[in-house]
């Protein structure tokens, strides 16, 4: 093996030797939960990943095959006692896995697409051009008939209706607001942008209303979290400088996102992938994450009162945390502001900070155990006879809508600032 | 290594779902929490005991051996498939078969997660107190094989206590039911209880009838501090000796304090020099009573701090003094020994004396901490191995505490077993005569040391 191969590995070397195989993960992983095999499980990969770096055995199919079982999730570096990063060390399993095999079709195609440029901008055009990738349009016999998560294609999945017209094309890149109040950079992101508009027209409503001055940069690309679940760091790489470069230009108090996976992104993963031959960069990413602000945080901090806000209608909901601001440490604001909203009655679901099994990749490579993992999800939700499950994350919107649609149920999925958002009419 | 028709007939007994042998799920079945490695030719996961039986039986019959693993947990490498062969995974076994109210027992499969029994228990008011701090994890199986225990077991028992009966295929393949449901029953041996703690050498269990007792209407979580660590080991006595048993008695060191402390900032008494974490259960008032004369106990022994948990959320953040200590552990040191010996109660305060001699003697840090309540003290001896001789030292420093530990009508082990990490030392406390019948036993039922050879009896 040569040395370059094993290189992302070298990142987390030291953190590799934290792990003392307690079996303290087992009780935490929800793709352990899936599979029952201790290769899916946080402490297996860390033992295949030493294995890897003594060099003793190889990135071949078992390797990867055992590094695809895991949602990055963040649970078993949660209740890890010696708080090994195993979600690191995934993340440099899988670069070193595509560096090593190169990437497989499906991930070169989601690189391609994901890089884009003007991607996010296409508007109306972006049904057609995504449409070769995310579409049956493809013959079966093609290596580009694949299933993404976003928006995914599966085989008895509910896929969500594609935007006519895309929410960035929608809006001017300033919306100018109360002089003396935020500058607030808006983090769109893929869902948000092609799927789930709504979650962008509330969240603009609630920043108006507070007074804020938001700007949607024309130029903010994907922030790349797809290609990450594969190994293509390359191509999260390039997408965080053009991100960086689109969020910079623009002189905001905070840089917004509503979607707990691009905050994830911007926040963590960017900092994280850019090793130290690059200070610069570095600094200006570690910058970037110390103004990156979840929706629901910056709400509650500039005082959003939900009683003037948010609707009024009569509804039991529950609250599911995605992984991405559970990790963050943000579970208190979103339930704080739904509790103060007129007429919701908020019903915790057991198990309300486990992952939905969504996990990017995981995904499409797992469909029937991220399945068996979001059925435990349906289950809880149903339990707490909830009309509507709030949560802050446009991935887990759509995995938590086809768990519950496939079970028959019409519980609705909501994003947090859709029903804080309730009474403001434009 | 198995040769192919081995593993073909293994396939047909358990799947080829169920079986594997590619070098990834070598890997990952080839450790537990001991950190040490040995790889397995082949893990089979079987559903059933007839699977088990047919596995064994072929084991026996060709001569290869079997491991028995349940969450692979165990901190002495009971699971560990030294040498190699096949490990044997129960976890697919994993079902609670019914919960009886009438008689106040369960019957269980051995890959049901410990914590998982409990909480279905708890449902129905019933509670199964054993509380090894893996829980969450491990396995019932795995507990009944290395007869686990816990901070309960001041009051309650450890797992042993609890197990009525079992459903054991035996290394030549035979399955046979030991025990029953009944209080009493005194025909035949009672291989009920030779089974609890044979750390999977003389069969593999595959059901498992428990006791069941009413759970406990409240309790009360109280912190004292105490100025001194004799103190504080004398305070365990006079609880006991005052005709209290609490719940728990859970005690930590001064090193063990400061290791939490740099790293959390729990606002302990700097005076502190030892912590006792009591807990008592039963009817509120008797509780209520039972606090108040432990406070009278123990307060002319150097207490500087006594705290009493108001309601569940104050005793949660009582108990978290106690579960840091693990993860703080590693600032003194990286790499640890955690031994569990076990001294009459009284004697508490002597063996920590003898165990802060050898510390001094050898120089190398160990933090003492545990279940002083039943006198199981965990004496972690911390080392960093790639320093030169530390290892060395450490392994010379083990032996003299145990020696601490036989000295005052002790025994070495507690809760984890002996399993490779304690094989070495077992002559310090049985007898020639002692590990002679032990092995006229293994010898008897495992006629071929086919079932976890190599494993807590000296190697021949």
């Amino acid at each position: 093996m040569t040395k370059k191969t094993v290189d992302p590995l070298e990142r987390v070397e030291k953190e590799l030797k934290k792990c003392v195989k307690c079996g303290a993960c087992r009780a935490n992983c929800p793709a352990f939960t899936a599979f029952q095999r201790e290769p899916a499980v946080a402490r297996g990969k860390v033992a295949l990943a030493q294995h890897i770096m003594k060099g003793d055995i190889t990135l071949d199919d078992g390797t990867y095959a055992a590094m695809s079982k895991c949602l990055l999730c963040g649970s078993c570096v949660e209740k890890c006692p010696n708080q090994v990063p195993t979600d690191e060390i995934v993340i440099a399993a899988r670069e070193a896995l595509a560096k090593r095999r190169g990437l497989t079709t499906f991930h070169k195609a989601v690189g391609q697409v994901i890089k884009t440029r003007k991607l996010m901008n296409l508007g109306a055009f972006a049904a057609s051009i995504l449409g070769p990738v995310f579409f049956r349009k493809i013959p079966a016999t093609s290596g580009l008939r694949l299933r993404f998560p976003v928006p995914f294609i599966g085989n008895s999945r509910h896929i969500p209706q594609i935007a006519k017209k895309s929410f960035i094309a929608s809006h001017p890149e300033v919306i100018q607001g109360e002089p003396g109040k935020p500058r607030i950079v808006f983090f769109v992101g893929c869902m948000t942008n092609f799927v789930y508009t709504g979650i962008g027209e509330a969240t603009i409503k609630l920043f108006q209303h507070l007074g804020c001055t938001i700007i949607i940069p024309k130029d903010q690309q994907c922030c790349g979290l797809p290609g990450m679940s594969g190994g293509d760091l390359d191509t999260v790489r390039e997408l965080a400088e053009q991100n960086l470069a689109a969020l910079e230009a623009h002189q905001a108090d905070y840089v917004m996102t509503a979607c707990a996976t691009c905050g994830g992104a911007l926040h963590k993963l960017y900092p994280l992938v850019i090793g130290k031959r690059n200070p610069e960069l570095k600094e200006r990413l570690k910058a970037l994450a110390d103004k990156t602000v979840d929706a629901s945080v910056l709400l509650k901090k500039l005082g959003l009162n939900p009683e003037e806000t948010g609707s009024s209608a009569e509804l039991n909901i529950t609250y599911h945390d995605p992984c991405h601001l559970r990790t963050a440490g943000i579970t208190k604001e979103p339930r704080a502001l739904l509790k103060g909203t007129p007429g919701l009655n908020l019903v915790e679901m057991e198990g309300a900070d486990r992952c939905c099994g969504l996990g990017g990749t995981f995904n499409v490579y797992h469909y029937d155990s991220s399945l068996k993992i979001n059925a435990g999800k349906t289950a809880a939700i149903q339990a707490t006879g909830a009309d509507a499950v709030v949560t802050g994350c446009p991935g887990c919107i759509m995995q938590l809508s086809d768990g519950l649609k496939q079970a028959g149920d019409k519980t609705r999925v909501v994003h947090t600032v859709e029903l804080l958002a309730g009474q403001i009419k434009r | 290594m198995l040769e192919a028709r081995i593993l073909d007939k293994l396939t047909e007994i358990v799947g080829k779902e169920n079986i594997a042998t590619e070098v990834q799920d070598m890997i990952c079945y080839g450790y537990d929490a001991t950190q040490m490695e040995f790889l397995p030719d082949a893990v089979v996961h079987p559903a059933n005991s007839a699977e088990v039986s047919q596995v064994l039986a072929l084991a026996n019959r060709e001569k290869f051996p079997v491991f028995p693993r349940g969450a692979g947990s165990g901190f002495t490498g009971g699971a560990l498939p030294k040498g190699g062969g096949i490990v044997l995974v129960t976890t697919r076994m994993n079902r609670i078969l019914r919960i009886d109210t009438d008689n106040l027992v369960a019957e269980v499969e051995p890959g049901v997660v410990t914590e998982a029994f409990q909480m279905e228990v708890e449902k129905l008011g019933l509670f199964y107190p054993p509380d090894p701090a893996s829980l969450k994890f491990s396995t019932l199986g795995g507990n009944v094989a290395e007869c686990a225990g816990g901070p309960r077991a001041v009051k309650y028992g450890v797992t042993k206590d609890f197990v009525m009966g079992l459903e054991v295929v035996l290394p030549t393949g035979e399955v046979i039911r030991t025990g029953g449901e009944t209080v009493k029953g005194v025909v035949g041996y009672d291989l009920t209880k030779l089974i609890c703690g044979s750390e999977g050498t003389l069969g593999v269990i595959t059901k498992i009838i428990f006791k069941l007792l009413p759970y406990p209407d409240s309790k009360k979580t109280m912190l004292t501090v105490f100025d001194s660590i004799d103190g504080a080991a004398r305070a365990v006595s006079t609880i006991i000796k005052g005709k209290i048993i609490p719940t728990t008695l859970e005690f930590m060191d001064h090193a063990t304090l400061t290791c939490v402390e740099r790293r959390f900032n729990l606002g302990l008494p700097a005076e502190g020099r030892a912590v006792l974490l009591i807990e008592v259960d039963g009817d509120r008032d008797l509780i209520e009573k039972q606090a108040e004369q432990i406070h009278a106990l123990i307060k002319p022994l150097g207490l500087v701090q006594f705290r009493v948990a108001k309601d569940a959320a104050e005793s949660e953040e009582l108990w978290r003094v106690r579960r840091l200590v693990s993860p703080s552990l590693r600032d003194v040191n990286p790499d640890k020994f955690n031994e569990d010996i076990v001294v009459p109660r009284s004697r508490v305060p002597d063996v920590i004396r003898r165990i802060e001699q050898i510390q001094q003697r050898y120089e190398i840090p160990i933090v003492n901490f545990g279940h002083a309540g039943d006198g199981n003290i965990h004496v972690n001896i911390m080392i960093d191995k790639t320093v030169p001789g530390q290892l060395e030292k450490a392994h010379e420093a083990i032996k003299e505490v145990f020696q601490a530990a036989l000295d005052l009508g002790g025994t070495m082990s507690g809760e984890h077993g002996v399993g490779l990490a304690k094989q070495a030392f077992i002559p310090m406390e049985l007898t020639a005569d002692q590990i002679g019948a032990m092995r006229a036993i293994k010898r008897a039922l495992d006629p071929n040391n086919i079932l976890n050879p190599g494993k807590m009896l000296p190697v021949e």
